[in-house]
């Protein structure tokens, strides 16, 4: 009865001054769209630009690095067990890339439930021959259709097929920077040469492009029996395991569980790529605390407009307290009409945020860096609104909370004598 | 007789900028149906007296009961309700809501002391507005309305909740005769056709006359 009461009266003082509390609402609604607009905008952003790597990415990759082996052969010896050994100018041993027992390796990581994917690959150093220039290049040997399957490689083939990296034997997709200086068509053949001095003639099937020009100057592709032809290898040879996770968060153990089960290096997504993730916090911060600030810009706009019609009201807050309602009750009625106007105004900022963000999401954004990108990336997650609606309340709630309780102190003798 | 309101050794000084005492030592008591004015000169304390007995100003000393219960140490809460539920009040000025109708304001007190529903309390100020006369004047804005109805909305939205005792201050103060008249006689009805219990502060001493007991003030304290 009570609360029924207040609301009404809250109501009706609302009515009273509705171009006051418009003003205000639109201040909140202003905020909220901005902060809707900006979040979606900035993460959507945010996502294109994590994904530009970490689509491509594997969670785990399993490798062998080129490095000394750390037990050397007198620390084996138990002659001078007890001993420290000093050793100087030590030197990796021959080095084998190759991932020993991978067959073995591969159906254990497919028994793994934790792995959602897994993806053999080799990496080859090469030369790609122009005439009587060399340039330094990769070949990456890949399952072609787990590769597409885990990483979207057909999104980044962008003239050619992909799969005919299959049908077609000794073909290659080239990276779109190295094909444009070698001048190599679709169909020409290339000649390629390894770090072992082999020559090989390799068809162009396809351009490539990553959206990291460094990137694609160097890097090609073929298939895993091309690449293990190239190098006179057996069928069997392969460098690096790639490990797509179901939850990217366990990388980190997986990995570790992982080289030491296996006997080789384990590199996990966050290692590797812990600057991203450190720009798209530093992004994220800014978006939010502009958003903030704008809504406690709008904070102010409501403060104000209460403290001015708490003075034109005087008159019918004393009446109301002489006639029996306490300080609390008036407070309430102010906290409401507070509320009420965070409320409107931030439920039309979600709406305004929302086709604004949609707006955005439409305008054309080409960019030859990003060959799937065709609009501004906008990131639709709910908990921005969600946010945003928490935010509108809460900046409200202490927008009214001063001027309502300057309110409810109003002494009636005071008001009421004074006329 | 059943007693009221009865006020025991009350002292109140102002302490801006030097103390300065109002009232000295007053003490007097009210019985149902007693129709009280209380008058006295401008700067004796009248006013005073009377918000304090509304528990409105609630800096004294001394002590006074409504309805048998002790105000003092009573918390804002407690005495905004004993407000809504035994005390009735007019003013000088009507102090009406503009945003209400005259309806609406009169039910304002009914509905937040919650007794009755919201219906009852809307027919109960039907019947209030009837018995003053202007019940035709329901559905207009407070400001819709001329000084004398204003001040006779205002009387029944201090009836509404049928309190223990009205308080009136100047309540004919800003009217001309005729609407003085008019204010004067539905308190006298009031008090002698209903047992309503009355105390108006004036400075009208033909309106005081006419009241069966008049309390008259001089320096803080009381001289008859």
């Amino acid at each position: 009865m009570n609360t029924k009461l207040i609301i009404s009266i809250a109501k009706s003082l609302l009515i009273a001054r509705w171009r006051q509390t418009m003003v205000a609402a639109m201040g909140v609604t202003f905020g909220i769209t901005m902060f809707i607009t900006l979040l979606s905008f900035m993460s959507g952003l945010n996502d294109m630009l994590d994904n530009l790597i970490l689509n491509r990415t594997p969670h785990i990759k399993l490798y062998n690095e080129i490095k000394p082996s750390n037990i050397q052969p007198i620390q084996l010896s138990k002659k001078y067990a007890g001993s420290y050994a000093f050793i100087h100018s030590v030197k990796p041993n021959s080095s084998r890339l190759e991932l020993y027992n991978n067959g073995a390796i591969l159906n254990t990581l497919k028994k793994d439930n934790r792995v959602s994917g897994i993806a053999p690959k080799i990496t080859a150093q090469v030369f790609y021959n122009i005439g009587s220039i060399d340039i330094t290049g990769v070949i990456n040997g890949i399952d072609v259709e787990a590769e597409n399957r885990l990483f979207f490689f057909s999104d980044y083939v962008t003239t050619g097929k992909f799969i005919d990296l299959i049908n077609v034997p000794n073909s290659i997709i080239l990276g779109k920077g190295a094909a444009e200086k070698m001048l190599a068509n679709i169909g020409d053949v290339i000649q390629v040469t390894t770090v072992k001095g082999d020559i090989m003639p390799l068809k162009v099937v396809g351009y490539f492009q990553s959206g990291l020009q460094d990137l694609d100057k160097v890097q090609s592709y073929t298939s895993l029996a091309t690449a293990q032809k190239l190098l006179g290898k057996p069928n069997n040879y392969v460098t690096d395991i790639q490990v797509k996770l179901k939850d990217m968060t366990l990388a980190p153990m997986i990995a570790k569980e992982f080289s030491t089960l296996f006997g080789c290096d384990a590199e996990d997504i966050q290692t590797a790529n812990s600057q991203f993730e450190t720009g798209t916090n530093v992004r994220t911060l800014i978006s939010y605390a502009v958003g903030i600030t704008l809504l406690i810009v709008a904070g102010f706009g409501i403060y104000n407009i209460l403290n001015m019609m708490i003075y034109e009201k005087m008159d019918s807050i004393a009446i109301l307290k002489a006639t029996g309602f306490s300080g609390f009750d008036v407070n309430r009625i102010f906290i409401t009409i507070a509320l009420t106007i965070g409320f409107i105004g931030g439920f039309l900022g979600l709406i305004f945020g929302f086709f604004l963000s949609a707006a955005i999401d439409q305008i054309p954004f080409n960019t030859s860096a990003l060959p799937t990108i065709t609009t501004y990336p906008i990131n639709y997650n709910p908990k921005f609104y969600f946010i945003g609606t928490i935010f509108s309340l809460i900046t409200t709630y202490f927008a009214g909370l001063f001027p309502a309780r300057k309110a409810s102190k109003i002494d009636p003798v005071i008001i009421i004598r004074g006329k | 007789m059943e007693i009221v309101l009865e006020a025991k050794h009350i002292y109140k000084s102002f302490h801006d900028p030097v103390t300065v005492p109002i009232l000295k030592d007053v003490s007097f008591n009210i019985s149902k149906g007693d129709f009280v004015s209380v008058i006295g000169k401008s700067g004796c304390g009248k006013s005073t007296l009377l918000y304090i007995l509304s528990t409105m100003d609630t800096d004294y000393e001394g002590e006074l009961f409504i309805d048998g219960e002790l105000m003092r140490n009573k918390k804002e809460k407690q005495l905004a309700s004993v407000r809504n539920e035994k005390i009735g009040f007019v003013f000088q000025f009507h102090y009406l809501l503009n945003e209400f109708s005259v309806l609406r304001n009169v039910m304002m007190p009914g509905l937040k002391l919650g007794k009755y529903s919201e219906q009852e309390v809307e027919h109960r100020a039907i019947q209030k507005l009837k018995m003053l006369g202007i019940e035709s004047e329901a559905m207009k804005l407070a400001n819709q309305l001329s000084g004398g109805q204003k001040q006779r909305v205002a009387i029944a939205r201090a009836l509404i909740n049928d309190p223990l005792i009205i308080m009136g201050d100047e309540p004919t103060g800003n009217l001309d005769k005729k609407n003085s008249t008019i204010v004067f006689d539905i308190f006298k009805e009031l008090a002698e056709v209903y047992n309503q219990t009355l105390l108006i502060v004036t400075h009208d001493n033909e309106f005081a006359q006419s009241t069966h007991r008049i309390i008259e003030m001089e320096d803080g304290r009381i001289i008859r």
